[in-house]
């Protein structure tokens, strides 16, 4: 049964690498506006669960309903479409073009999808000034500190207003200060776009922006606001 | 906390009315719990028997007499020695988890769902620090991070003891 009005829900994915079963029957859902957290140790199979749920990766059976579509029946052209306007990406790093200026980066989803390069600039700025990095659209990635580097990689990752983000690790490669500020603008700005946002991380302190989490263990998944 | 060196520390900066005492208390401190107007009474007639403050001056007015309090020279080298104390680390080696956790180990019950339980409800109670922490100033937001580290440091533990669960339930001869 998908729960009512759900953005996006997974239904006993599973997926192997050779003998290892990354995913073992875990379940997902997300509502619009919703922060969920998905947590466990390494190797529990959370990256790859977030893989298979933003259509990068194909599990081996399951289903997963994005919108009422099963994402498996799309074309690749389709889902990378998907991706490309619906959803938005953040990583721990190595996500921003270095050749690129931090504006270019930020506005290149819009560039992608047809918007001229005016036109996606000044948007791209907009969503710089949300993160407090408008100063830095000049520089390339290369310039700039891990935590300017994240809050830019935020911006463009809502820059083509997505309904859905995947935050891998956004905090991974942070200190605690810097970490927690970024936390708070991708939350706030998430909030005030009614974005979900599918958090990965294995940190608590980040987990506690979430509105609940959900516990990948051994490839299996565990809703633990269902579980209390 | 010492509620005696807190106020004498407050008294410091200069004399005070019991009333002004517990109100910089409370806006400093008492954030989760706020001073009882008899506990800044009782506290402010022991410091007085023991030297460490003196009455300032009393005024008089239609309900009970105002007393003013200032600190005496003994009551500042009081708090010098208190903040220079370092406090003892609270190890918690008696923990009530564990002892649930083996508990559970050692009645067959399912102790990984105990631990999970456990940790919905500290992730819980962190969101609600968390999101205080973000509406709040400065100070608010000090408390509220030296609240998550310890539970942050709870959460860890029930981690490792998760990921230990069979060893131990053999330690313990379960």
């Amino acid at each position: 049964m998908t729960p009512a009005g759900a953005l996006l829900t997974a239904r006993d994915l599973r997926k192997a690498y050779g003998p290892t079963h990354a995913l073992d029957g875990a379940e997902f859902s997300i509502h619009a506006g919703e922060i969920v957290a998905v947590m466990g140790p390494s190797g529990s199979g959370k990256s790859t669960l977030l893989h298979c749920l933003a259509g990068i990766v194909t599990p081996d059976s399951g289903t997963i309903l994005y919108n009422g579509r099963e994402l498996s029946a799309m074309s690749d052209a389709e889902r990378s479409a998907l991706r490309r306007t619906e959803f938005g990406f953040v990583f721990q790093f190595g996500q921003l073009v270095p050749e690129l200026t931090c504006v270019e980066n930020v506005a290149l989803p819009l560039r992608l999808t047809g918007a001229g390069r005016k036109a996606a600039e000044r948007t791209a700025l907009g969503w710089m000034e949300r993160l407090e990095v408008d100063d830095l659209k000049g520089k390339r990635p290369g310039e700039v500190s891990g935590g300017q580097g994240q809050r830019v990689a935020i911006a463009r990752a809502l820059v083509s207003g997505p309904r859905l983000i995947f935050a891998d690790e956004p905090t991974g490669a942070l200190d605690s200060l810097n970490g927690e500020r970024v936390m708070e603008l991708l939350t706030e700005a998430a909030r005030s776009t009614n974005a979900a946002v599918v958090l990965v991380t294995h940190e608590t302190r980040v987990a506690a922006y979430s509105d609940r989490e959900i516990v990948v263990r051994d490839g299996r998944s565990r809703d633990m606001e269902r579980a209390i | 906390m010492s509620i005696g060196h807190t106020l004498l520390g407050l008294l410091e900066s200069g004399p005070r009315h019991g009333y002004d005492l517990k109100r910089a208390f409370d806006e400093k401190f008492g954030h989760d719990k706020p001073l009882h107007y008899g506990q800044v009474y009782s506290t402010m007639s022991r410091l007085l028997k023991n030297g460490l403050v003196e009455v300032d001056g009393i005024e008089a007015g239609d309900g009970p007499e105002r007393k003013r309090y200032a600190i005496t020279e003994a009551g500042i080298t009081d708090v010098g020695a208190w903040l220079a104390t370092p406090e003892k680390p609270e190890p918690y080696l008696s923990s009530t988890l564990y002892t649930k956790v083996v508990l559970a180990l050692l009645t067959g019950r399912d102790a990984a769902d105990l631990l999970d339980t456990q940790r919905a409800e500290h992730l819980r109670m962190m969101r609600v620090l968390t999101d205080r922490k973000r509406r709040g100033d400065l100070a608010d937001q000090l408390i509220c991070d030296h609240a998550l580290f310890h539970l942050e440091a709870d959460l860890r533990w029930l981690e490792l003891t998760a990921a230990r669960l069979d060893k131990l339930g053999k330690a313990v001869g379960a």
